[in-house]
């Protein structure tokens, strides 16, 4: 019986099945990527709001304190979005007549809320609760970044679950004293693992082991 | 498969009657005891029938060919779905702020919730304006801290997408300025004839504010008419009271102070006024643990086995009818009566001398207890019993009745059809209540209301009685307004709104106040009002915040007297109706549903009924030996997936199909009928489920009565019924009980036999747990099988309401069950309850089963369950042991109805479709306890994360702590002799184990 393939026909064949090994990594890859995408996570990704709020301005440059608007942060899982009596506070007297403000003048002559976008939104089987962590020492800018330098707010961090769990692992790489919780921009006084690994010790932060359990942040 | 099944033959349901237990200790149920091989294949089973099998809609679909496109269908779609982006949210803030809340932190309020008019102070959780939860006020006499079943659901009746939410007049909507200017009209008129057209028909009412309406009502109509009926109401009692005293008296116990009860067909443990404190008075009597070494004793005469029966020491069996016939022989002991000492049915007076002396014993400390749904006469005997035994003022008080113009409902319900008859009535208001539906049938309520000229309906939901009604009002849940009610004793129970009414709701005071000179005042206005009238000396405003913080008005509850025994009360017994052949017919509110008030109320139509664990329907309840005279118990043990017989029932020339259930337990020659269902008009829930007994009930027989003929009908039906799901095998010391002597003489008897392996005997090294180390224990000897702790647990944890369907098929998603076993002969068991929750097994079969690594033990020996992970192999739940897995065979979560998800708790997740979930110890309390405890950097506090189904146990049956703590309740009661592990044997170290029951028995009846 005569041959039905050319011997040029192995060839073909070894690099259809080793470049398939390759095409495969190659769409791993690719997907992996994507999935971590600020496509896909929307990271870094500056929110189109209402009122264009400005962080960078109120935050930033007038060096208001987290919590005088988001007063829950302390007590509470969710660190709270101010009322617009907490706008109102300021905006009555100063930039009380800017037509960019009318949706919070709006908001305060009709009693409904603004609706502003949600920028760090969590999947909903995760249950994060910002009082534990403001308390025992993580500051705001470890999971937002620098909001004083944000114009417009965006997500800074993936909050993906790896993410979490670096933290999680590693408490030492992030902790600061608690006076310095809201400050932007700080810059530790030594070696921060040093400091951090004092402060877990100081805070009874709980091991690994517990950080780590599903229950702590599922349920 | 149905066909392949080997049937129960005659012999073996003979020898089951002659109480042969087939070397059984524990049995669960007929099948069981007769030991068939089905029951053997179902113990096996994870589910007890094809859980793969298809629902009923879907039984086109089969075959391997559709198995394999579905499959891959679904494979690709949830592919597809996990690419999807998180879809954009929106935050609303609050405009203003309320100054006391945090979002993202619970509040409580105190308020009331009312069964009977007779209130209950409850704890309401809100989040940010959502009540979500309830539980027990823990500083209101009548709850203690615990809650019921009903005000566990009540918050779904609240958001039930059901309810009436437009006011209409011919079902045409109206505004509610329509209905004020007609009765304005009508009013204009009554005013020159002082009211005489003018009833008011309300259920019953215990409201002191509403009592002040209702007089000053009454000053501006005299001629007009107030009329109260409750379909399952205490008229009894309040006849009896009227007999034995010459007046109407309210009647409360003490149960902390006696040490012998007799209970004549009363389930004070689980149903009626102060069941939540009596309950839990009677437990710690009986709590063997910490030195105690003594036990009440309780004796229990009924026909039905309730939850009360379940915990009684001894238990006698009786129809209905002869219970009166026991209360005469045990008065006539106790020589307070003349009647008879012997009698043709022996089991009557065999325990009679027995009781006697033990109650004589323990004069002053002891009580004899009248049920509801017994005729006066025997509520007469039980005062005479209580005086002659010195129990007054030390077991029993008198006060006052709670009701407002305490009177004879039937009386007065009649009374009121004779002026409908006469044409006499102009105005007929029906506050509340459900007349049409659940009026003794000969009344006619249907059509006879209808001769009112212009009748209104307030209502919760548009019912059968809207129906006839010209003007259907909707009315207010009581979680969205002001009011007030009294609880057992007298106390003054403040009921306070979280909400404002969600529809154009409006409220049965308001109503009223529509009739008086100031008609428009709000309903938070006229009960400070009231109070403020009420109130003496300075400082009301203090008073006042002071009182509706607390939920009640402190010292309120009414004085205690003595009334004098009547010198006729008790004459001498009338003749007793003759049998003839015929069977005994007895009402009783239905266990989940009530009078048919809940009827659309999903969670409790799902809720297993204590004992017979029925869900969704009512049954004709008869003894197995009954069941097999009328020639239908060989096809009710047989039902399987067919169905149960019907039998047709004749009573008083009315009949009705009712399906059979068989109950071991039950007296026979009776037929017990739960009212409630049937309904016609009761919501996309309710309506339509079971037959409606009303359909049965007269006058001069509202409880029992005997001429029921019942004959085996064609026709099958199908129950849904817990109690064949999730079967453990009952050779293996699931159950461990013994006698208080026993106990006493070598306390290690007890558990014997349900010993775990040595700790040592494991190829692993031995986990260390530091820090906290959760866990429970369940104690049986407390446990009275009420299910309230079911109802919690699926409000706390947003638990799915599956359908009849789904519970047939073994699919209920109750994390926590409530499991009855039986022990000794079919017609007189005892009755075990045990709470079967997740065992939390430190080595957890569930664990080593997962491919994804979504079930995982947590640092402090949770056994936790991821629900984004899990993809639905269900590996963990077929290898459970314990069967405490439930897995979403459906999208069984209700995402779409809008004011259902108001309801949801915001700190536990909403399961989807395919994925597993099971109890977690309520992780969502834990992890909140242990933030706030972090947070003021110390430790969680003994007893400051309650479970849900612990907070809301009338009894405290279920104890939750940290088991590293020597010193925790939990600690110390897994340390006691009686504690035992739920199938130890396998090594799974159960972190929940369980107290075995004990009971005290009277040794002279023993014999």
């Amino acid at each position: 019986m005569s041959q039905i393939f050319h011997h040029s026909t192995n060839t073909f064949a070894r690099i259809t099945i080793f470049g398939a090994i390759f095409v495969i990594a190659f769409l791993t890859w690719a997907f992996d990527e994507l999935n971590r995408s600020a496509y896909e996570t929307r990271a870094t990704v500056p929110r189109e709001q209402p009122v264009p709020f400005s962080h960078a301005h109120h935050a930033g440059g007038m060096g208001i304190d987290c919590r005088y608007c988001h007063t829950g942060v302390e007590t509470s899982s969710f660190a709270n979005i101010p009322p617009t009596k907490t706008c109102m506070n300021c905006h009555s007297q100063i930039w009380s007549t800017s037509p960019t403000l009318e949706p919070v003048r709006a908001s305060f002559r009709t009693g409904d809320s603004i609706l502003w976008t949600r920028v760090n939104d969590l999947p909903d089987f995760v249950y994060f609760n910002h009082s534990i962590h403001v308390n025992k020492g993580v500051g705001c800018e470890i999971c937002h970044g620098r909001v004083d330098k944000m114009p417009l707010t965006w997500q800074e961090a993936s909050l993906q679950m790896d993410w979490c769990l670096e933290c999680h692992r590693h408490p030492e790489r992030v902790l600061r004293p608690r006076e310095f919780v809201t400050t932007m921009g700080y810059t530790p006084a030594g070696d921060q693992e040093e400091i951090g690994r004092r402060l877990m010790n100081e805070y009874h932060i709980r091991s690994t082991r517990e950080l780590t359990s599903c229950s702590t942040c599922h349920r | 498969m149905p066909s392949e099944r080997k049937k129960l033959d005659l012999a073996a349901v003979r020898a089951l009657l002659n109480g042969k237990t087939n070397g059984r200790d524990y049995w669960r149920n007929l099948e069981d005891l007769a030991s068939t091989p089905e029951f053997e294949e179902l113990m096996e089973r994870e589910f007890p029938r094809q859980a793969i099998g298809w629902s009923e809609d879907e039984d086109s679909v089969e075959g391997r060919r559709n198995f394999l496109k579905m499959m891959g269908a679904s494979l690709a779609l949830a592919g597809l779905t996990a690419c999807t982006r998180q879809p954009t949210e929106h935050i609303a803030p609050y405009v203003r702020q309320p100054e006391e809340l945090v979002p993202g932190r619970p509040l409580f309020y105190a308020t009331a919730t009312t069964l009977n008019g007779v209130a209950t102070g409850v704890l309401a959780e809100s989040h940010e304006g959502r009540p979500t939860k309830i539980e027990g006020n823990p500083e209101h006499p009548g709850s203690l801290g615990a809650a019921d079943a009903f005000m566990q659901a009540s918050v779904l009746t609240m958001y039930d997408p059901d309810r009436s939410k437009t006011l209409s007049y011919n079902g045409e909507i109206r505004g509610w300025g329509d209905f004020f200017s007609t009765l304005g009209e009508i009013l204009a008129v009554q005013r020159t004839k002082s009211g005489a057209g003018i009833r008011i028909l309300t259920e019953t009412i215990t409201s002191p504010t509403m009592a002040n309406q209702i007089a000053a009502i009454q000053k501006l109509y005299p001629a007009a008419k107030f009329h109260q009926w409750e379909p399952a109401g205490t008229h009894s009692a309040r006849a009896g009271a009227t007999q034995a005293f010459g007046q109407p008296v309210n009647t409360y116990y003490d149960l902390s102070k006696a040490n012998v009860i007799v209970a004549l067909d009363s389930d004070f443990l689980a149903s009626g006024h102060g069941s939540l404190r009596y309950a839990r008075q009677f437990s710690a009597r009986r709590r063997v643990q910490g030195g105690q070494t003594s036990m009440n004793r309780l004796y229990a005469v009924e026909p039905l086995p309730s939850s009360t029966g379940a915990r009684a020491d001894h238990r006698l069996p009786l129809r209905a009818n002869d219970i009166e016939e026991f209360a005469w022989a045990l008065a006539t002991n106790l020589k307070v009566a003349n009647g008879p000492t012997k009698g043709e049915n022996w089991d009557i007076y065999k325990w009679i001398p027995g009781i006697g002396k033990d109650l004589q014993q323990n004069a002053g400390a002891s009580l004899v207890i009248a049920g509801d749904y017994q005729p006066p006469i025997v509520h007469a005997l039980a005062h005479a019993m209580n005086e002659k035994l010195g129990n007054v003022g030390k077991t029993v008080f008198y006060t006052d009745p709670l009701e407002v113009n305490a009177q004879d409902q039937l009386a007065s319900l009649q009374d009121l059809v004779k002026d409908l008859d006469a044409g006499a009535v102009d105005l007929l208001l029906i506050l509340g209540g459900n007349p049409a539906f659940n009026a003794p049938v000969e009344l006619g309520m249907g059509d006879r209301l209808q001769k009112a000229h212009m009748r209104a309906h307030l209502s919760l939901y548009d019912d059968e009685t809207s129906e006839i009604c010209q003007w259907r009002l909707p009315e207010t849940h009581y979680l969205e307004t002001w009011g007030d009610a009294r609880a057992f004793d007298g106390t003054v129970t403040l009921q306070q709104p979280l909400i404002q009414p969600l529809y154009e709701g409006r409220s049965a005071l308001q109503l009223l106040q529509m009739l008086t000179v100031d008609p428009e005042a709000s309903p938070y206005a006229i009960v400070k009002g009231y109070w403020g009238s009420q109130h003496k000396g300075a400082d009301f405003e203090n008073w006042w915040r002071k009182s509706v913080h607390d939920g009640l008005i402190a010292d309120s509850a009414l004085p205690t007297k003595t009334p004098a025994l009547h010198g006729g009360a008790i004459s001498s017994p009338s003749e007793k109706p003759k049998m003839a052949g015929k069977l005994e017919v007895i009402f009783r509110p239905d266990p989940s549903i009530y009078d048919g008030r809940f009827a659309n109320n999903g969670w409790l139509q799902e809720l297993p009924k204590p004992v017979t664990k029925i869900t969704w329907d009512n049954a004709a309840i008869m003894s197995p030996a009954t069941a097999h005279q009328l020639g239908v118990l060989k096809e009710t043990l047989n039902a399987g997936d067919e169905g149960v017989p019907m039998v047709e029932l004749n009573y008083r020339g009315r009949t009705i199909k009712a399906p059979v259930w068989a109950q071991p337990g039950q007296v026979d020659g009776c037929v017990v009928l739960h009212l409630g269902y049937g309904r016609t008009r009761a919501g996309r829930t309710g309506t339509g489920m079971g037959f409606n007994p009303y359909g049965f009930r007269t006058a001069n027989a509202l409880w029992h009565d005997v001429g029921l003929i019942a004959k085996q009908t064609s026709g099958s039906y199908e129950i849904a019924t817990t109690q064949n799901d999730h079967v453990l095998d009952t050779r293996r010391q699931i159950i461990q009980s013994g006698t208080l002597a026993e106990y006493l003489k070598d306390p290690e008897s007890i558990r014997a036999g349900a010993e775990g392996p040595p700790r040592g005997l494991t190829m692993y090294p031995e986990w260390k747990y530091e820090g906290y180390a959760w866990g429970m224990a369940i104690d049986l000897n407390a446990c009275t099988g009420c299910s309230a702790c079911i109802a919690a647990c699926q409000a706390e944890n947003n638990i799915a309401v599956v359908g009849k369907d789904q519970v047939r098929r073994g699919r209920a998603m109750h994390w926590l069950r409530v499991d009855s076993y039986y022990h000794g002969g079919v017609n007189n068991p005892e009755i075990h309850n045990q709470p079967v929750p997740c065992m939390q097994c430190e080595n957890a079969p569930c664990e080593l089963v997962c491919p994804v690594q979504a079930t995982n033990h947590s640092a402090e020996g949770l056994n936790d369950m991821v629900y984004n992970r899990c993809v639905g192999t269900r590996y963990c739940s077929n290898n459970c042991p314990y069967k405490v897995r439930r897995f979403n065979f459906y999208l069984f979560s209700d995402y779409e109805t809008p004011s259902l998800k108001l309801l949801h708790n915001p700190d536990v997740t909403v399961r989807s479709r395919g994925v597993m979930e099971k109890c977690t110890y309520c992780v969502q309390r834990i992890n909140h306890a242990k933030i706030e405890a972090e947070k003021e950097g110390r430790t969680v506090r003994e007893g400051e994360i309650q479970t849900a189904c612990q907070a809301t146990c009338p009894t405290e049956a279920i104890v939750f702590g940290d088991t590293n703590d020597p010193n925790s309740r939990v600690s110390k009661m897994k340390a006691e002799k009686l504690n035992y592990g739920l199938l130890a044997d396998l090594n799974t170290r159960p972190r929940t184990t369980y107290l075995a029951s004990l009971r005290n028995p009277n040794p002279e009846l023993e014999a």
